[in-house]
């Protein structure tokens, strides 16, 4: 058998967050404790800023796709896109996680994870094949399970993880039957053969392919997180260390999305009118559950992790949409999403460290006046989700509503003005938090002494607010990108 | 060449909000920064009143792209209407802020701040001359005023901000909806170059948003709340300058764009009016308090301007128009008068107020020439306006005229009813013997609004004269 030529540019995203991830490992044996976090944190910073070079030159290299390694892997600027994202989630995701009060002795091995888990999700966003989606789906789950459960003395924590573990291997587990269902049906791994079998062998009407691709729908589901697949999600993102639901909040959603969008287009394009509806359907019905649980939790985690459902659903519009502005659409939502979901979860992770319980909208009564910087942040990225101008999130909403109105699915567009408008109830029930209790109901920090300035967490937040608010000013250059990389997908 | 002056109208407020949340200052250099750039866009403003070409259609022209792939421009420009309701808006809000800066207000620069960054929303709105951009400046005045009312205005204060933001969203998103499916079937966003429309959802998107903000009965439902819960002077920059926004869009976007479906709907939108303006102005008659009675006739007002509006004629156009600034300045006074009360008696239950002429001569003549303007003594500049619009709509139904006229009548009810109560009658419980007449610093910021007032009482004109649509 020839062995097949490798293409290890287009690779080099995966390798340089792999190859961080064991110099990490090394660092966890090899380097003294007291100077284990700061370098095992740098060096995955580094790891991540490298990883989004690396992607940002393979986009600019990349004018036309191409099928790399045996057809195993596609080099195209849709995924280097999506790796960029990561890369910057995963950065930030570092920035978020360096005040963590994670047991010293497992500090490098968390940033290991974290390097891997982001390596995993590159090498995810260039599947061109069955056997590689499942092997880069598994890769960067594995290295989520145990960051979920990593804080060991903490139950929630292993909890969370053990959940994530059983829900997620379930959900991974319909994926993998899907996938064998659907090269049971047409004898073909690569997605672009998929699409020919199905044409060429008159399968589109075939039970098992459907079944199959039906089956694929729902895990992809699950790891995106959108209703009725998302039961792991409130349980997950509430007990998981905040850090680690800041990185799972932002990047899981990216590659999820992004691949489901890509296999859907590639491997079933005869299919297309089954599956916009499907998952028209699952946009609807993670609005709807993602918005109405969200309005009651009390908890700002939970809330958190309602809302991400319901930006599933938001997200979901533009692959519904089936074309070319929500391909867009789509990369250019994850941008300002990820930066206000990393940056939400930053600002609970400070006040979490700040009063040493779990934040709800009780203990952050006042925190706006108390925290000037931190209070107006959590403010733009509560804007941002609601979709309200002056944030990115308003002009990602803007261009989802164009592509399912392009794609005629107005009654789309309808459902989701109705979730934005019961979204703001509890967004702004966050701002109301932070700033228009009485002083009466305020739960200040608890006494003794200023409470710890995290120069790196706030910066980090800092970071995600610029990323929020240029989005909204800064258009036309992202969507120049966004356009190439949606472009060389085959809609 | 690229005119910038519609920008820095725009700009200028918003800068200087960033440099007043910015900047370490005291509460007393905030409010002084804050109220001198409103004074500085006053300036601004009467800049580009005398290099204004009322021949001419749009001026002050500015466009660049935004995003180029559908079509969405920055593009921003005055028309001779808009550069009246730009004027009136940079007039209230710097009473609004002097007023402010004199009763003083704790956290006073996120206050100041979040005051100039909604006067730089509202003269984005009236200047916007792209349909998403002017989306983005309509719900930009949300953020400030959410905050505004939640932070610093009365006990009630959660609910009012939260009925007002679900109530007007649920409208904007709506508008939101009409404007990405008109700009998609259109291919462009810019109002200037956009074709017009016939299609009826589209324009009841943007009717949902109007009807909403202006309001219109039966949309009025967060106006009694946020009225009276919000600090007297945001309540006049509500009842002032931001129901204002909804009457322009009205003009400047649903009948600009939508005349067909405009003209089909408009008995819709005449009735709806027609129930807002007799039955607002009944409520303020018997609305129990000084507020009441303002947002209330605010109500009516709004109906009345819209009525003028949808008689789609030049004669009803202008009316509305000058209607708006009148009810802008007055409705503004007003609330700060009202508010100049509360701050003497703590109550503005008109069974705890009366006799508060007798001694406070300055208070009785202000609220005295403030109330026969706003029943429109013929002479004044609200009987020119209200004039107008009923000339405007007899045109183009009497029944809709005698609607409007009854409105009018009940208009002298109401404000009498105000003035009587808190002026004359028996000295109220709530009224102590030491409560002072209006400083001069109250006087200083609500006389110039009576003196605008005055100026367009003798000179009507100077509007409806200087119009281009």
């Amino acid at each position: 058998m020839p062995r097949p030529s490798v293409d290890w540019f287009a690779l080099s995203p995966s390798l340089i967050l792999l190859g961080v991830g064991a110099v990490c490992l090394l660092a966890a044996v090899l380097i003294p404790p007291g100077t284990r976090r700061p370098l095992s944190a740098g060096v995955a910073a580094a790891g991540f800023a490298g990883a989004g070079v690396a992607a940002g030159f393979l986009y600019a290299e990349t004018p036309d796709a191409t099928l790399e390694v045996a057809g195993t892997i596609v080099r195209d600027r849709y995924g280097a896109l999506a790796q960029i994202i990561v890369a910057g989630a995963g950065l930030l995701a570092v920035g978020v996680s360096y005040g963590q009060r994670t047991r010293g002795s497992q500090m490098s091995e968390y940033y290991a994870l974290l390097a891997a888990a982001g390596g995993g999700m590159a090498f995810l966003v260039q599947a061109n094949d069955l056997m590689t989606l499942f092997l880069g789906l598994e890769w960067f789950s594995v290295c989520l399970y145990i960051l979920c459960a990593i804080e060991i003395d903490v139950v929630s924590s292993l909890e969370a993880g053990l959940k994530y573990l059983i829900v997620g291997s379930f959900g991974s587990a319909v994926l993998l039957f899907g996938s064998a269902l659907v090269y049971g049906s047409t004898g073909e791994l690569q997605f672009g053969a998929i699409a020919n079998a199905i044409q060429e062998q008159g399968l589109s009407d075939d039970g098992l392919m459907l079944a199959g691709l039906a089956m694929m729908l729902a895990g992809f589901s699950f790891k995106a997180s959108a209703a009725p697949f998302h039961m792991w999600t409130p349980d997950v993102y509430e007990g998981a260390p905040t850090p680690v639901t800041a990185f799972m909040s932002a990047a899981t959603k990216t590659v999820a999305l992004v691949l489901m969008l890509r296999v859907l287009v590639t491997a079933f394009p005869g299919q297309e009118d089954l599956w916009t509806i499907a998952v028209a359907v699952i946009a609807c019905i993670s609005l709807a559950v993602g918005n109405l649980a969200a309005i009651v939790q009390r908890n700002l985690k939970r809330m958190l992790a309602y809302s991400s459902v319901s930006h599933a659903g938001f997200m979901l519009i533009a692959v519904a949409a089936d074309n070319e502005l929500g391909g867009r659409a789509l990369l250019f939502y994850l941008i300002p999403y990820g930066a206000a979901s990393l940056g939400a979860f930053g600002v609970v992770a400070a006040r979490e460290r700040e009063l040493g319980q779990r934040v709800s909208l009780d203990n952050i009564a006042g925190m706006g006046w108390e925290r000037p910087l931190l209070g107006v942040a959590m403010w733009v990225f509560m804007l941002a989700f609601a979709g309200l101008p002056l944030t990115g999130g308003f002009v990602g909403k803007f261009y989802v509503f164009a592509a399912a109105y392009d794609a005629g699915l107005w009654w789309l567009v309808m459902v989701g003005v109705i979730a934005t408008a019961i979204s703001l109830y509890y967004y702004l029930a966050v701002i109301r938090a932070l700033y228009m209790r009485m002083p009466a109901e305020l739960q200040l920090a608890p006494a003794g002494g200023s409470p710890p300035r995290e120069a790196i967490l706030q910066t980090t937040v800092a970071a995600c607010v610029a990323v929020t608010v240029g989005t909204f000013f800064a258009v036309q250059p992202l969507i120049d990108v966004a356009e190439k990389a949606a472009a060389q997908l085959p809609f | 060449m690229t005119d910038w002056l519609a920008t820095i109208l725009i700009v200028l407020p918003l800068a200087a909000a960033l440099i007043v949340w910015l900047l370490p200052l005291n509460d007393r250099a905030a409010g002084s920064l804050a109220l001198l750039a409103a004074l500085a866009e006053v300036g601004v403003w009467i800049n580009a009143l005398t290099r204004f070409d009322f021949d001419q259609g749009l001026q002050f022209d500015q466009q660049e792209t935004w995003f180029g792939d559908l079509g969405v421009s920055y593009h921003v420009g005055l028309f001779g209407f808009s550069l009246w309701l730009v004027g009136m808006t940079v007039v209230v809000m710097a009473a609004a802020i002097a007023y402010a800066f004199w009763t003083g207000r704790v956290a006073a620069r996120a206050y100041f701040g979040l005051m100039l960054f909604l006067t730089g929303a509202i003269v984005g709105v009236f200047s916007a001359q792209d349909l998403l951009l002017f989306y983005v400046f309509f719900e930009a005045m949300l953020i400030p005023l959410y905050v505004l009312v939640g932070v610093w205005g009365g006990p009630g204060r959660l609910t009012a901000t939260l009925k007002f933001v679900i109530y007007t969203m649920a409208g904007s998103l709506l508008m939101l909806a009409a404007i990405v499916a008109y700009g998609i079937t259109e291919g462009t966003f810019d109002l200037v170059d956009g074709p017009t429309s016939s299609n009826e959802w589209f324009f009841l998107g943007f009717v949902a948003a109007f009807a909403v903000k202006a309001p219109l009965t039966p949309f009025h439902g967060w106006l009694p709340d946020a009225y009276r819960e919000s600090s007297a002077e945001v309540s006049a920059v509500l009842s002032g300058v931001v129901s204002k926004a909804a009457a322009y869009g009205f003009l400047a976007i649903a009948i600009a764009k939508f005349p067909e479906p405009a003209h089909d709907l408009r008995p819709l939108i005449l009735a709806l009016a027609a129930v807002g303006l007799v039955y607002g102005s009944l409520v303020a008659f018997r609305a129990p308090d000084v507020r009441g009675v303002i947002a209330y006739s605010s109500l009516a007002q709004m109906s009345l301007i819209t009525i003028g509006i949808f008689a789609m004629n030049d004669l009803g156009r202008s009316g509305a128009v000058l209607q708006m600034v009148n009810h802008g300045l007055l409705s503004a006074a007003l609330f700060l008068v009202a508010g100049a009360i509360e701050r003497r008696t703590a109550t503005g239950d008109f069974a705890r107020l009366g006799g508060m002429a007798r001694g406070r001569p300055a208070l009785a003549t202000v609220l005295m020439a403030l109330g026969v303007i706003a029943l429109a003594v013929p002479g004044s500049t609200a009987f020119a306006g209200e004039f107008l619009i009923l000339a405007g709509i007899f045109n183009t139904g009497w029944g809709w005229a005698l609607v409007g006229a009854s409105g009018i009548v009940l208009a002298a009810l109401y404000t009498l009813r105000l003035i009587s109560a808190v002026l004359h009658e028996n000295v109220g419980a709530a009224v102590p013997d030491e409560a002072l007449d209006l400083r001069p610093a109250e006087l200083a910021v609500v006389v110039p609004l009576l003196g605008l007032l005055v100026a367009l009482s003798v000179w009507p004109a100077a509007i409806t004269e200087h119009l281009s649509f």
